[in-house]
């Protein structure tokens, strides 16, 4: 009862309801991903995950789109390779990728220019330091979306983040930009978890990378007063 | 970026979930937890506890150093009165012949073998003094199956008492002994992972999303993404309430009538399941005889909650495909815990809802290790593995495992926590080996707890900081975290799961097991002992010994747990573990019903004292405080809060973030209110976390009668308005959008 296809030359026989991304990956190919993750609902939002599907107009979203019976799929024609390349131009132009590796690494592998798109206007966010946990650098967002979805119902059901603005304006953040704990926030760090970019760090990290000693740490920390907001 | 110079897996060291942790190291620092997405236990969520609570490792008021107070050190008489004192004195202070610098309470530190070599002369001092019956220890829900299974064989084989328990007493001991006198098991009869798969969960006395976060996620699931039906029973509009179906906001200490009144609809409503009732459980005359009185009108009038809502309740769990029961301290913390307890396992043997996947019976338990503290015979009345220490048979397996003489080893129950300290004076308890336990936070009623504390001879306290208990020790020994050494930990669904050593011990400090082990042979040697085992070479000879003993361990060596933890009983190195209890039957064959009574609880309300207060968790906080108050955590929430119904602020001139006195005949404690409706008109909520206002100073020592748990969650209590200045910290201040 399984569903034939064919990808890259190579036929697969998969279960109803698998996606083309899944499919590839049973068949031993990998196709990049970005906002796609295991624990959170796919919505297709970084498109680096197309592939080419014979007699389809549009490069296809593999992370959604299931596989059906005939299907002939390419995940590395010269149509997708040109897409990817191009989104991650758009993405290194605009977003700050410097704690972003796997990012990094597809930039190479596909041979993509940061510099493409000199006039594109960077993503500029002060960086938010306004709970002991966690800090958030929207300069290094690529609104994957993954951290409102575990802040949702693919986890916590916490509904602390959202996103505010529109197009490309759009931005995650709290309801009326509160600070995290004046939200719903319960501070789990699910969205740290997620996060694929390091636009949210755990505090201890970044003050390790800002080359403080485990000590001076720990006495940082270990403060009984509260900064008032 | 950073790049970890390892990554760790290890078992969260708080609550009984046992989630899988990931510790990434640099420089001998832990800089980030994370969780796999695999996990059997969390599929990679984690609570703020799990991923940003573990910086206490490196708080700089963790004692590294083994502490011995002056008057030891320098041979003196002790002073009559014990002092408590936490901070640490200067060494250059020592021989200061200066009477008015020095003082006989200051702690000095020394080195292991002066702290060592000074405990296991004073004990050994005492016990061939004053016997057994002097002798007492708290094991520790919070260290590993192979610290607690070493600390009681050092009780019970060097000086034969079985005054040995810990803080599972003052948690779930009205369930254990509920479950034990009905079915004759007292493990959560399911698996965490089954919760999605209920179709009607009933949710009693837990507050689970604050202080079983992972697993109230998986009925969040079952309820949003899988259509089940949510009860919540509790005297608190607590955050799964949003999610439930049916809430009963019962009158705290009103469970038997309400859960009975439910027994009651399902026999006179004809939902009883026959067939389960006939095949598995016997008493089930005498008890629907019992339930005459029990009308849902007669629950009401006692306990608020509509007659109606009670006939919904038990009509929609009686009716579900898969019910099961999910409930914590609300029910056991009872002077009646066990007769509460008894009401909800009715509930399942009438329905048949125990015993399949997705049904069951399931105590939510508090501590990442207290499941495993009990299996290690943690307990006054327990070797490991549940074996009665009364029993002739049970004796001689232990004697012939530890080396002891045939009959050595004592058949007497020993006293209980709360016991322990209610029997410390002259003649009575005199030596206490606290391993992390704090009961100076955690015991009913403190100031009376203070009293007992003060009056013992000597005192031991084996901890990572010197808490509000260590305070009052005579020596004081360093241990490590659960980052620093090796061991498992059993979570609340009977998994044993490992705990890996993450950096090197900070300081002087040493592994719980290491401590012990050194101190056996110390002790040994004084007592002309040297047939007892004491030199393993880890932890993993130590889990060895006793899986070899008793028969539910009998399969799990760490080599079979490397990857992940199996479920208890496992009777084999090929058996697969057990995810679900009482397929066919129950240890006891069948399960009993018992009729029960409506007991009041022991303090009424008057005009004097017209609140009842209960007590509880934070998300945010761990017990008695020690890890959590030394963590980040507690700046997300560094001060207790009473909460308080508008409706009663209102009458008693209260406004939210105003200053409160609370008081009740033992003890007062000035906090500031919140004023909210997530409480009910007449209840008061008090966390017990905060040693500045402790909510213990006010509790009720009642116990009980079977289990010996006190009445954390009712007793009587007034309110009144205080000034800012009153409070301990006024700096404090919650500002959190959710509270």
């Amino acid at each position: 009862m399984g569903i034939q296809l064919e990808i890259d030359g190579q036929p697969v026989t998969v279960e109803p309801g698998t996606t083309l991304l899944e499919a590839a990956k049973q068949a031993g190919i990998t196709v990049p991903t970005i906002c796609w993750h295991e624990a959170t609902t796919s919505y297709a939002l970084c498109r680096i995950c197309v592939v080419e599907v014979a007699g389809m107009r549009l490069l296809q979203p593999g992370c959604i789109v299931e596989a059906a019976d005939g299907m002939r799929v390419q995940t590395r024609s010269e149509r997708v390779v040109r897409a990817r390349k191009t989104i991650l131009e758009m993405l290194a132009s605009s977003v700050d990728l410097s704690d972003s590796p796997d990012i990094l690494a597809l930039m190479d592998e596909y041979g993509a220019l940061p510099e493409r798109f000199p006039e594109a206007e960077r993503r500029e966010v002060e960086l938010m330091d306004d709970n002991p946990m966690y800090l958030r650098d929207y300069s290094k967002c690529v609104l994957c979306w993954r951290c409102v979805q575990v802040c949702a119902e693919d986890a916590q059901y916490t509904f602390a983040l959202s996103f505010s603005g529109r197009g490309y304006e759009t931005e995650i953040a709290t309801f009326f930009d509160r600070p995290m704990p004046a939200t719903t926030c319960v501070f789990c760090g699910q969205c740290v978890g997620v996060c694929p970019t390091g636009a949210l760090k755990p505090k201890r990290e970044f003050m390790l990378e800002q080359g403080m000693g485990p000590e001076e740490i720990a006495v940082m920390s270990s403060g009984r007063k509260r900064k008032r907001t | 970026m950073l790049k970890p110079d390892r990554i760790v897996s290890t078992t969260c060291p708080y609550c009984g979930v046992g989630c899988n942790l990931q510790l990434h190291v640099k420089d001998d620092f832990i800089f980030k937890v994370t969780s796999p997405f695999d996990a059997v236990v969390n599929q990679g969520n984690l609570c703020v506890k799990g991923r940003f609570g573990y910086d206490y490792i490196y708080h700089p008021k963790r004692v590294t150093k083994p502490l011995v107070r002056r008057y030891l050190l320098e041979g003196k008489t002790k002073p009559e009165s014990r002092e408590q004192r936490t901070e640490i004195s200067d060494a250059t202070t020592l021989h200061s012949s200066d009477p008015l610098l020095s003082s006989f309470w200051d702690w000095l530190p020394v080195d292991w073998d002066t702290a060592l070599d000074l405990v296991a002369s004073k004990l050994a001092e005492i016990y061939r003094r004053d016997g057994s019956d002097a002798m007492s220890v708290y094991c520790c829900a919070k260290a590993t199956n192979e610290d607690n299974y070493l600390l009681q064989k050092l009780f019970r084989a060097l000086f034969r008492t079985n005054n040995v328990d810990h803080c599972t007493r003052l948690c779930h001991a009205g369930s254990v002994v509920a479950l034990q006198q009905a079915l004759g098991s007292s493990a959560m009869s399911n698996t965490a992972s089954e919760v999605v798969h209920n179709d009607v969960l009933m949710v009693v006395g837990s507050n689970t999303s604050e202080n079983h976060p992972i697993i109230a996620l998986q009925m969040k699931e079952a309820i949003r993404k899988r259509g089940a039906k949510l009860i919540v029973v509790d005297p608190r509009r607590i955050d799964l309430v949003d999610f439930a179906e049916l809430w009963l906001p019962l009158k705290p200490g009103t469970n038997v009538p309400v859960l009975t009144a439910m027994a009651h609809v399902i026999v006179e409503e004809g939902l009883v399941d026959h067939e389960f009732v006939k095949a598995r459980t016997e008493g089930y005359e005498n008890f629907v005889a019992s339930l005459e009185k029990f009308t849902p009108e007669y629950a009401e009038s006692i306990s608020g909650v509509p007659a109606e809502d009670i006939r919904k309740a038990a009509r929609l769990y009686a009716s579900a495909k898969n019910g099961a029961i999910y409930w914590g301290m609300g029910i056991s913390q009872l002077s009646h815990g066990t007769a509460s307890a008894l009401a909800l396992i009715h509930l399942a043997f009438l329905t048949g809802h125990i015993g399949r996947p997705g049904t069951g019976l399931n105590p939510l338990r508090g501590q990442n290790n207290v499941q495993g503290a009990s299996d290690m015979g943690a307990m006054p009345f327990h070797y490991p593995g549940y074996m009665r220490v009364d029993d002739e048979s049970n004796a001689a397996k232990w004697e012939a495992a530890w080396g002891v003489e045939p009959g050595g080893l004592s058949r007497r129950l020993g006293l209980t926590t709360t016991e322990i300290l209610a029997h410390a004076h002259p003649g009575g308890v005199r030596a206490l080996y606290i391993m992390g336990e704090n009961p100076m936070m955690s015991e009913p009623n403190l100031n009376e707890t203070r009293k007992h504390i003060q009056n013992l001879e000597f005192l031991v306290a084996q901890d990572l900081f010197i808490n509000e208990s260590g305070a009052f020790a005579d020596v004081f020994l360093p241990a490590t975290p659960f980052a620093e050494k090796d061991g498992t930990f059993t979570n609340t669904d009977r998994r044993v799961q490992r705990v890996r050593q993450a950096q090197p011990p900070r300081g002087d400090s040493r592994p719980d097991w290491q401590i012990l082990c050194d101190l056996a042979r110390r002790i040994e040697r004084r007592l002309e002992i040297d047939t007892v085992k004491w030199d393993y070479s880890g932890p993993e000879q130590v889990f060895a010994e006793m899986a070899s003993v008793v028969p539910d361990f009998a399969g799990i060596t760490y080599e079979r747990i490397e990857q992940t933890g199996l479920q208890y009983p496992v009777w084999d190195r090929e058996h697969p573990g057990t995810p679900f209890l009482f397929a066919d039957s129950f240890p006891r064959g069948r399960g009993v019903f018992t009729p029960l009574d409506y007991v009041p609880v022991v303090e009424p309300v008057d005009d004097e004292y017209p609140f009842i207060l209960t007590t509880g968790r934070l998300l945010e906080h761990w017990h008695g405080g020690t890890m959590t108050r030394h963590s980040q955590l507690d700046a997300l929430y560094p001060e207790a809060r009473v909460e308080l119904h508008p409706a009663d602020a209102e009458i008693h001139g209260i406004r939210d973030g105003m200053a409160v006195r609370v008081t009740s005949r033992r003890g007062e404690v000035v906090v500031r209110a919140s004023v909210t409706e997530k409480t009910t008109v007449g209840v008061v909520f008090l966390p017990w976390h905060f040693a500045e206002a402790a909510a213990n100073l006010l509790t009720i020592d009642a116990l009980d009668p079977q289990a010996k748990i006190p009445e954390f969650k009712a007793c009587a209590v007034q309110v009144f308005p205080a000034r800012d200045t009153d409070l301990a910290n006024p700096e404090a201040v919650v500002k959190r959008g959710r509270y």
